[in-house]
């Protein structure tokens, strides 16, 4: 199998004596999407931190492209950062630019495009998310889904090799939570783009995924396509799966393993 | 108990070295990076930092002016020395009260503008998406309000100079009885450019700790709407309390 387009090995993540992430390996090879699941808490929004610069590891390391980038400095990791786009849990867009603003913002600060390229490329990204003709709206007219949606606009921009997803489902509507998950499927497959998905919302993942690593308790317990996933034997992940609370003897099974 | 009470005072000079240290390690990023300052939205900051603050602030130095000459104008004529108040007032005006009342009106008005607007970027992830968006949030936020504050301070100061001593005309005029030559004449004899000038550099002194510790507050602040409100309360004691103590040795500096 290609090396993978990022390798993390034995991340540990610690805030005082608190163990966020416990030496946790992963790989995501290029073009997949890989999904990390857990319930609330377990550090998914973590990793996604590590990845993207935001919070240096406790120790261990973080191969992205081949390059170790731990003691990456912040002009390096802006280097990597413009091949990156980020879709945030709750949007963060900036709410003193306007949309079409928002979703320019790397374009006029990375690239010598024009400003009529930079405006039909807004356009046609809006367009892609469906919400064509918003430009002149302000984040604070929107509502949370096509917040989340202009979010997608914003990260895709830059036409990134990975893009990160921190519960870019939650807090939407059934009808909206099939919209993104469509949009990052076909995000993936018509810009070929890396994708590491964190997020609680099964059906979303079973619908974008290619492979899932399962967080608990700072641990990964499980990694395996969808397949295998659903059919894992391990009561953790059947358990959180299914949305039952896990018995006294499973913890402890899941913590032996 | 002795070791108690050791050991908290050491943690507290630990807490503020440490402070002091990150504070210092803003204002140096910022200056390095004080090339690539987006003049537009440096434009926009001197407006809405620098114009805007101009009312209030004129307000404020009005009747500083005016109370001022209430309490000296009367006295000096008493003692003969009427031809001393103009002088005085536009002196002690140029030299502490317009500048040290401008910075203090500013860090109130600006100083929490900025940690509050920063603060809310902070706590809604706005400040990661612009670290990965590969924005520097120093050179992108920093860097406008910084020299905004800087410049403009001086330009609030000219003005409050003008509109300081026309409070201190207004009142020894028409309450002491000083005529318009006489007030007009000390302020010609006894106070030099040098003096405003003076007050000018403080000023500018004044808007780089504003700028610094607003949006070091801001960039610092603890998730949630408290932690925006304690950034911002702390923003603006922190600013006024450094302007007092620069305030000391710029004077010494300045004018000893």
């Amino acid at each position: 199998m290609a090396e993978p387009l990022i390798k993390v090995r034995k991340l540990k993540i610690a805030f005082g004596d608190k163990v966020v992430l416990n030496e946790i390996d992963f790989d995501i090879y290029e073009g997949e999407t890989l999904a990390v699941i857990g319930p609330s808490g377990t550090g998914k929004s973590t990793v996604m931190k590590v990845l993207t610069g935001l919070l240096p590891p406790t120790s261990g390391s973080v191969l992205i492209g081949g390059h170790e980038t731990n003691g990456y400095t912040e002009d390096e990791w802006d280097r990597l950062r413009i091949h990156m786009g980020v879709v945030f849990q709750y949007s963060a867009l900036f709410d003193f630019l306007s949309v079409g603003e928002n979703v320019a913002f790397g374009l006029r600060r990375h690239t010598n495009m024009q400003e009529d390229a930079i405006r039909s490329k807004v356009s046609e990204l809006l367009e892609l998310v469906g919400l064509p003709g918003t430009e002149n709206m302000l984040p604070s007219e929107l509502s949370g889904g096509m917040k989340k949606r202009v979010g997608l606009a914003r990260a895709l921009a830059m036409q990134p090799k990975i893009v990160f997803y921190d519960e870019p489902t939650s807090g939407l509507d059934p009808v909206m939570t099939m919209t993104i998950s469509r949009l990052i499927r076909k995000t993936q497959q018509q810009l070929g783009v890396t994708s590491l998905l964190v997020t609680h919302d099964m059906e979303s993942v079973f619908y974008t995924a290619d492979r899932i690593a399962m967080l608990h308790e700072g641990k990964i317990v499980a990694t395996g396509t969808v397949e295998e996933i659903k059919n894992s034997s391990n009561p953790v992940v059947q358990a959180f799966i299914n949305g039952q609370e896990l018995k006294k003897e499973e913890k402890q099974w899941a913590a032996v393993k | 108990m002795l070791k108690d009470i050791c050991a908290s005072l050491g943690k507290r000079i630990l807490f503020y070295c440490d402070y002091t240290g990150r504070m210092t390690l803003l204002f140096l990023a910022t200056v390095r990076k004080l090339k690539e300052a987006d003049v537009k939205e440096t434009l926009r900051q001197m407006a809405l930092l620098g114009a805007d603050s101009l009312p209030i602030v004129l307000m404020t130095i009005l009747c500083t002016g005016m109370v001022f000459s209430v309490q000296t104008a009367k006295e000096f004529v008493r003692f003969g020395a009427a031809s001393s108040v103009g002088g005085i007032v536009a002196i002690a005006m140029a030299r502490e009260l317009v500048p040290v009342l401008t910075g203090v009106v500013v860090a109130g008005r600006i100083g929490a503008a900025i940690a509050a607007e920063i603060g809310t970027m902070k706590v809604t992830e706005q400040i990661d998406a612009l670290k990965v968006m590969a924005a520097n949030p120093v050179s992108y936020l920093v860097v406008p309000r910084f020299i905004a504050i800087v410049l403009m301070m001086p330009v609030l100061i000219i003005f409050a100079n003008m509109i300081g001593n026309i409070g201190g005309w207004l009142v020894a005029h028409y309450y002491a009885g000083i005529s318009t030559f006489t007030y007009e004449n000390s302020i010609r004899t006894l106070a030099e450019t040098y003096d405003m000038v003076g007050g000018m550099i403080k000023g500018s002194f004044f808007g780089a700790i504003i700028a610094i510790v607003g949006c070091h507050k801001g960039l610092n602040a603890p998730n949630g709407a408290e932690g925006v409100g304690l950034a911002t309360t702390e923003s603006v004691v922190l600013s006024i309390i450094l302007i007092f103590i620069t305030n000391y040795f710029l004077s010494v500096i300045l004018y000893v």
